[in-house]
């Protein structure tokens, strides 16, 4: 866990002050909608569908068992007992009454959380891992440079009205489970050749209407050098994006359109005049942000105690273990990834019992500390293995171990037309109808990883472009139509998905997904063949093929 | 943002005006009287352009009550019952399509 100091404390405790008084000021009409709106997106308050939609940012991911039941208390006093946690490490709740707004704000600040930079265009919630500190194939704990980064850039003057919204995230595996690559900036942690550690830093990724993958334009960036760097990153793009035109205002378009290298050389060209000021990291800084990650004491610990053979016998604990829980940094612990995803319900949701009974959990089992996963799950990150069984049981009894991770049914959905006021179709309907064909477990397993992404538009809340199967609601003639892609993929080796053919009505886009999970049991050249890997060797027109075949 | 009466507004077949009320942000409808109803069925229901900006007008004038006012299609019955004109402002009207978590 990070322990925040008072500034951060007063600095969440004054912002509910102020809002609280800018919804007085809007209730009694002292404020117009067009003078609030920039205010309350400020604090992550949207108008949706139905209702007021408030965003919370987890940053990094962490969240203490405390901070989790403060949520549950949220959705239960506020909302309607429940939230969704969304693809960037927020939670979102879908009823809150704007009177009642600053309450819940209030509340909220008791347990360090806000919904400053969850919206508007500024720099949001820097995401990371959501195994940060404990995965084994880690440099080190990228938490510590995403809370520097934090730190930094939270109510930047500078950077508080850039030309659109700007997303980091960062990841130090080997394996990015943060999709660092389409982000405005994404940083992936290396080592060089004399053993130190430093960034490679990638620019310009991002989905929505214009999806890019980024492109590299520092393969090794020194740690003393980052806010230095990622200043002059942002000063280049607050200066030549477009303000002018929507569309085009995203850092990925200015990238785009000056080229990776022009970009790379304006940026360098800034960052020589600023290196070497006061953004210059000095260590005994890091080292106070990483004093403040504070670690559990771990148990020493044997790997696979007696405990685990014995439970294995129980062919459904077995298939949980083999499915949800990875191989933690410290002997005799695990990682257990909690699946949100139930057949027939909403991604990424979870109820105020949920949340209160994982927090509970989490507190005799993992330390008190829960991760939010950009894939919307979540994950207990420090459980003793002999501990497993029991948790198997307590987690199974609230409905959070459904064996399904990374799975065709771990389906990434946004919210879609069922709430938000941008959507042109619906997306939680439709992941829960290819939950329902895809709940045999056999069935599933033998597809083995696959990744279905859902957006309900082209905004892309749902990163549909780098699913290994996207979808993508879009509306024709009153219609909600589905676009279909496959082969995306959203980690290191991340790519954009291919449009596999015509758009398919509602009643048709599950049939078309058991069609092309039926065309890679065709073609895949051993069963040990992911799904991806097939797409990549074949190409998408024998899948094309085969899916629109019978259409 | 341009504001809904400065947009090309061309009504073909009846329209109501909706919005969202300020202090919860629930889904309502203007009625003849000049109010504000949750209930479709009470809202005032016209077929023309000019009466269609006459209404929104009158709507958008009221800053205090709701946000985001606009024209909505809306389907009349044979029987005169009003129902939602697109899948939007089904959703609108009636809720999310799918059971909340939750509830009960």
């Amino acid at each position: 866990m990070y322990v925040y100091d008072d500034f951060d404390r007063t600095l969440v405790e004054e912002r509910v002050h102020e809002f609280r008084d800018q919804v007085a000021r809007r209730l009694s009409g002292e404020l117009t909608e067009e003078e609030f709106k920039p205010l309350r997106l400020m604090n992550g308050v949207y108008l949706q569908l139905h209702a007021y939609m408030l965003r919370i940012a987890i940053p990094y991911g962490t969240l203490s068992s405390d901070q989790l039941r403060t949520l549950a208390h949220v959705a239960r006093r506020y909302d309607r007992n429940y939230g969704h946690f969304t693809t960037r490490q927020n939670i979102q709740f879908n009823w809150i009454k704007l009177k009642e707004l600053p309450d819940a704000m209030a509340d909220l600040a008791r347990a360090g959380l806000h919904g400053m930079q969850t919206s508007g265009n500024c720099v949001r919630n820097i995401t990371t891992d959501q195994w940060a500190g404990v995965a084994p194939d880690e440099i080190e704990d990228p938490r510590i440079w995403a809370e520097l980064l934090r730190q930094h850039l939270t109510l930047h003057p500078e950077f508080s009205f850039l030309p659109r919204k700007f997303k980091v995230a960062l990841t130090a595996s080997a394996h990015d489970r943060a999709a660092v690559k389409v982000h405005d900036i994404g940083l992936r942690m290396h080592r060089n050749g004399a053993g130190e550690t430093g960034f490679e830093v990638i620019v310009g990724g991002g989905l929505g209407r214009t999806p890019f993958i980024g492109k590299t334009i520092k393969p090794f960036l020194p740690r003393r050098d980052l806010l230095s760097y990622v200043e002059a990153i942002m000063r280049t793009y607050n200066q030549y994006g477009r303000r002018d035109n929507i569309y085009k205002a995203r850092m990925k378009i200015l990238v785009h359109e000056l080229g990776a290298e022009k970009f790379a050389h304006d940026v360098e060209e800034e960052w020589q005049s600023i290196k070497d000021g006061p953004l210059a990291l000095d260590p005994a800084v890091v080292a106070d942000i990483a004093a403040r990650f504070r670690y559990p004491q771990y148990e020493l610990l044997a790997d696979n105690p007696p405990e685990l053979a014995r439970a294995r016998e129980d062919k459904r604990f077995r298939l949980w273990l083999d499915n949800s829980v990875a191989n933690h940094k410290v002997t005799g612990h695990a990682i257990v990834t909690l699946s949100l995803k139930p057949e027939g319900g909403p991604p990424g949701d979870a109820t105020a019992a949920q949340m209160d009974a994982i927090a509970d959990i989490a507190d005799r089992y993992s330390h008190g500390e829960i991760r939010v996963g950009h894939e919307q799950n979540l994950a207990l990150p420090h459980v003793a293995q002999r501990d497993l069984p029991a948790l198997w049981r307590a987690l199974d009894g609230i409905g959070v171990a459904t064996p399904n991770v990374n799975l065709i049914s771990d389906i990434i959905a946004c919210p879609g037309l069922d709430y938000c006021s941008l959507a042109n179709a619906r997306s939680i309907p439709v992941a829960e109808e290819i939950t329902r064909r895809f709940h045999d477990l056999d069935r599933t397993r033998n597809l083995g990883p696959l990744h279905i992404n859902i957006s309900g538009c082209i905004n892309a809340c749902g990163h549909h472009h780098i699913g290994h199967i996207g979808i993508l609601g879009v509306e024709k003639n009153g219609e909600e139509y589905y676009q279909v892609t496959i082969g995306g993929r959203a980690d290191e080796r991340a790519e954009l998905g291919t449009v596999l053919g015509p758009a398919v009505p509602y009643a048709e886009i599950a049939d078309v997904v058991e069609g092309i999970a039926a065309a890679y049991l065709e073609l895949r050249a051993r069963p040990e063949e992911l799904f991806i890997d097939t797409v990549r060797r074949v190409g998408v027109d024998p899948f094309r093929e085969r899916v629109y075949a019978a259409r | 943002m341009t504001s809904p009466l400065q947009q090309k507004l061309k009504v073909t077949g009846p329209v109501v005006i909706t919005a969202n009320r300020l202090g919860d942000g629930a889904v309502v409808y203007r009625a003849a009287d000049g109010t504000w109803t949750k209930a479709l069925a009470a809202a005032a229901v016209v077929t023309t352009t000019p009466a269609a900006l006459e209404l929104l007008r009158a709507a958008l004038s009221d800053k205090l009550a709701v946000v985001d006012a606009y024209v909505a299609p809306v389907e009349l019955t044979p029987q005169q019952r009003v129902l939602p004109g697109n899948l939007r402002e089904r959703i609108r009207c009636s809720g999310p399509t799918i059971a909340l978590p939750g509830q009960g």
